[in-house]
């Protein structure tokens, strides 16, 4: 057991962190949200990582990965995080690739994965359904075979930015008599078909990031499944646990938590004192920062177990529920440290709401607020991973 | 020992739920929140029909000399219908100022008028780095010959789109934070010198931030004792907070049975979601909040007339349950409805919402958490 870092990871530390300062794309740090982004925008950074080869740390070498240690991938997602980089979009990168590459055709990875890493195509996960969300297996959308296409019918529906999206991964149904889990296909859609229909979903801090998605007929040549007909679910199952691996974000909340001081430093408590002289509100930060970094070294155990090649177990489970509650602590503590200024609304164009008042850092504490309940209900709810705890972990 | 409701605190509880029905539903009130002025002044008119107006306010003036349980009444009914106009503003806020320390002139002038409905109020007090304490007041209000000059900003003047006056802390001496020299102007909005920027608030409601500059008003305008008004100001705001508690009730309420429907409705793996025992113990959870809630806001209301000490103490301590109550219900009521609660399609997201923020108006938890504790443990003692 040992904390430190080597010379020569700290070299490498030195050197991610002058690629940061010297190529990350200035226009990209001013701006506030996600809404305010556009498909360009969250491209660019993609696209940068993407001509230096460092696009998908995670990645085998022999598909495009940077062959990094764990521990150098840690120091990447450290300086990402500590420079706020803007996230790169997981659906290509540590969704859909890993199945691509475990389980696709020599032609699908050539053609796929070269263009995932650059950031040429958007991907989009069109796994739930308004009846089949925690119960993902009970989903209705139907691929039926017919000469060499697969016609599609059916909705998803809460499917992340597929405004923009080149091409969507779908479960569907080949079988339907087939026993839940096992008459399901994994299939790549081209978002530009006939037939694909993207509605947007407003959500309640006003954001356009989630959308509905119709397939009415279309058309989907058979070289598009991955893996074989009616064995989706593997696919399916393998993917969700990769989903889950990223999003304790443990680096991001660390930086949040410097911001959140940086807040608690410019806000007045009621004595007129610095918020972060007050007892109470001290507390509640040091309490987080005590729980993310118990969060943190749960999560080096476990990449720790990974690199000794057990792979992405249910401990990313825990990672998931830890990981999101304290997100979305952090938010409630920010929407909290800015009082009175956390309630004008300046999101929406067009209804005179443009301006700002009040301090700048305040405008989206409470849209992130609500933005962030979010996180416990996808990519598996809170409830459904304790589940997989109680059950593959305690044995219940 | 009574907690009943009169007949006419029913029906007037009855009336107000009926118009939401009919004409505050959830379509109705987002194309009122959509609209250009982001409220209704055909609702503002029925309310004043329906006697809310006139509700609270003395008899002698206008008013039908009701007390806190009627705005207990009301507030909750608007927080179940999320009424968004400045009736807490104008009639508990604005009211409360005049009835208990306006000048006869003043009751003469604004309480009939605020009564009828003609007449819209919003308080300025809160400032860009006031946060929630009342003394903090770094607006000024110099002497002028007989009347003042005031000068400063003050930060989310709910209701000041709508109002036609405001009622204004300013000090007129002492220090920034001492509780001496602080006092209450009514001002009417269009008084030279006083600008507004408009804008919406997150829960729907409108606010603005408003600059007084070199705004003269005679001596007539000043509210209660010069110098002397932070016991006024802080009574005047108990009793709003008391009404917040009401409507955060309301809220609390729905955001429950909302919830509860939706579990029994919505089916995963074959069964009503409902089901699943670590979503129905939440769910009571969620119920033992509502009714720690409901007690904790009659108890404020029910004690707003006994001692400056005995009141701040029971509303410090209904608006603690409120803001832990309100963050637990939302949060459950969200969760409970997956992906479905986070869309501004449900009705629960909107009381979500609101319910948030009745927690950021007049001091959160942690202010009144302090608040109780140095009334309850005072460390001379
Ligand atoms: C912002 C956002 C982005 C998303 N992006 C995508 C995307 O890009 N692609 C995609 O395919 N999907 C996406 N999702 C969908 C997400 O995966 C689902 O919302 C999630 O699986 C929950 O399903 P549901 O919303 O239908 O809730 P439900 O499954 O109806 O759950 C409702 C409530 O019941 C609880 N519950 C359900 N089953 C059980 C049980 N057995 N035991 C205890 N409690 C239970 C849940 O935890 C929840 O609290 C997104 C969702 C959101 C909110």
């Amino acid at each position: 057991m040992n904390l430190e870092y080597s010379a020569e990871e700290i070299a490498f530390r030195d050197e991610v962190r002058a690629f940061i300062r010297d190529n990350y794309p200035a226009h990209l740090r001013d701006i506030e949200s996600r809404d305010k982004m556009n498909r360009e925008d969250f491209l660019a950074w993609h696209k940068i990582l993407g001509k230096k080869g460092w696009s998908a740390p995670a990645w085998p070498v022999e598909y495009g990965g940077t062959g990094w240690t764990s521990t150098q991938r840690y120091i990447w997602g450290e300086e990402n995080a500590l420079a706020e980089t803007t996230p790169l979009l997981p659906f290509g990168l540590s969704m859909v690739a890993p199945v691509i590459y475990t389980f696709g055709t020599p032609e699908q990875k050539a053609y796929y994965l070269p263009r995932i890493l650059s950031g040429e195509d958007w991907w989009c996960q069109g796994y739930s359904e308004p009846g089949a969300g925690s119960d993902l297996a009970g989903l209705r959308t139907t691929a039926v075979r017919k000469g060499d296409k697969y016609i599609v019918n059916g909705q998803k529906t809460w499917t992340t930015l597929a405004q923009y999206a080149d091409w969507g991964f779908f479960l569907c149904r080949t079988d339907p008599d087939a026993k839940k889990q096992e008459g399901i296909s994994f299939i790549l859609i081209d978002m530009k078909s006939p037939g694909v229909t993207v509605r947007p979903i407003i959500m309640l801090d006003g954001g356009h990031e989630v959308n509905d998605v119709y397939l009415d007929n279309v058309e989907v040549p058979v070289e598009n499944l991955v893996g074989k007909e009616n064995q989706g679910w593997t696919c399916a199952k393998f993917l969700l646990a990769h989903e889950r691996s990223g999003i304790a974000g443990v680096a991001r909340s660390k930086r949040g938590v410097e911001r959140l001081k940086d807040l608690a430093r410019a806000e007045l408590a009621d004595d007129g004192g610095p918020l972060i002289r007050d007892d109470d509100f001290r507390r509640k930060i040091a309490e987080l920062e005590i729980d993310l970094s118990a969060l943190e070294y749960t999560e080096l155990r476990v990449l720790a177990n990974e690199h000794a090649g057990k792979g992405p177990g249910v401990e990313s489970s825990l990672l998931k529920v830890k990981g999101t509650e304290i997100q979305q602590r952090l938010t409630e503590l920010a929407m909290e440290a800015v009082g009175n200024y956390t309630m004008p609304y300046f999101r929406s164009a067009g209804d005179g709401n443009d301006f700002a008042v009040g301090p700048d850092y305040a405008k989206m504490t409470a849209p992130s607020y609500f933005n962030m309940r979010k996180t416990s209900i996808f990519g598996g709810s809170n409830e459904i991973q304790r589940n997989i705890i109680a059950k593959m972990v305690l044995g219940l | 020992m009574d907690f009943n409701f009169t007949d006419e605190q029913t029906m007037l509880r009855d009336s107000i739920a009926k118009f939401v029905a009919a004409e505050y539903d959830f379509d109705k009130r987002k194309a009122i929140l959509k609209s250009a002025d982001g409220w209704s002044k055909k609702a503002w008119a029925t309310f004043a029909e329906l006697g809310l107006m006139a509700a609270p306010l003395p008899e002698e003036y206008g008013g039908l000399g009701g007390g806190p349980v009627d705005t207990l009444v009301i507030m909750e009914e608007f927080g179940k219908g999320l009424v968004v106009e400045p009736w807490l503003q104008t009639v508990v806020i604005g009211g409360g100022f005049l009835k208990h320390a306006g000048s006869e002139a003043q009751k003469q002038e604004h309480i009939a008028a605020i009564a009828s409905g003609e007449r819209i109020v919003a308080f300025a007090y809160a400032e860009p780095k006031g946060r929630y304490n009342l003394s903090d007041v770094s607006t000024t209000a110099k002497k002028d010959g007989a009347g003042y000059v005031i000068n400063g900003h003050k930060a989310v003047v709910i209701g000041a789109p709508q109002a036609d006056h405001l009622i204004v802390t300013a000090r007129t001496a002492g220090g920034q934070r001492d509780a001496k020299g602080v006092s209450a102007f009514i001002v009417a909005k269009n008084a030279k010198g006083v600008t507004t920027r408009d804008y919406a608030t997150i829960d729907g409601f409108r606010a603005s931030e408003v600059y007084f500059e070199n705004v003269s008003v005679g001596a007539d305008a000043l509210i209660g004792a010069a110098d002397g008004a932070l016991p006024l100001v802080e009574k005047v705001v108990d009793e709003a907070i008391a009404g917040l508690c009401a409507e955060a009730v309301g809220t609390f309420r729905l955001m429950h049975s909302l919830t509860l429907e939706y579990a029994r409705q919505r089916k995963q793996f074959g069964v009503a979601i409902g089901s699943f025992q670590v979503l129905q113990h939440r769910m009571v959870d969620m119920f033992m909040a509502t009714e720690q809630s409901i007690s904790m806001a009659y108890m404020a209301t029910l004690k707003l007339d006994e001692s400056d000490t005995e009141r701040a103490k029971a509303v410090s301590a209904a608006k603690v349950q409120i803001g832990k109550s309100g963050r637990f219900i939302g949060q459950a009521a969200v969760q409970i409805h997956g992906g479905m609660g986070v869309t501004e399609e449900m009705r629960v997201g909107h009381y979500f919402k609101r319910a948030t923020m009745i927690d950021a108006q007049f001091g959160n938890v942690d202010h009144h958490v302090k608040k109780f504790t140095n009334l309850s443990m005072p460390q001379a003692a």
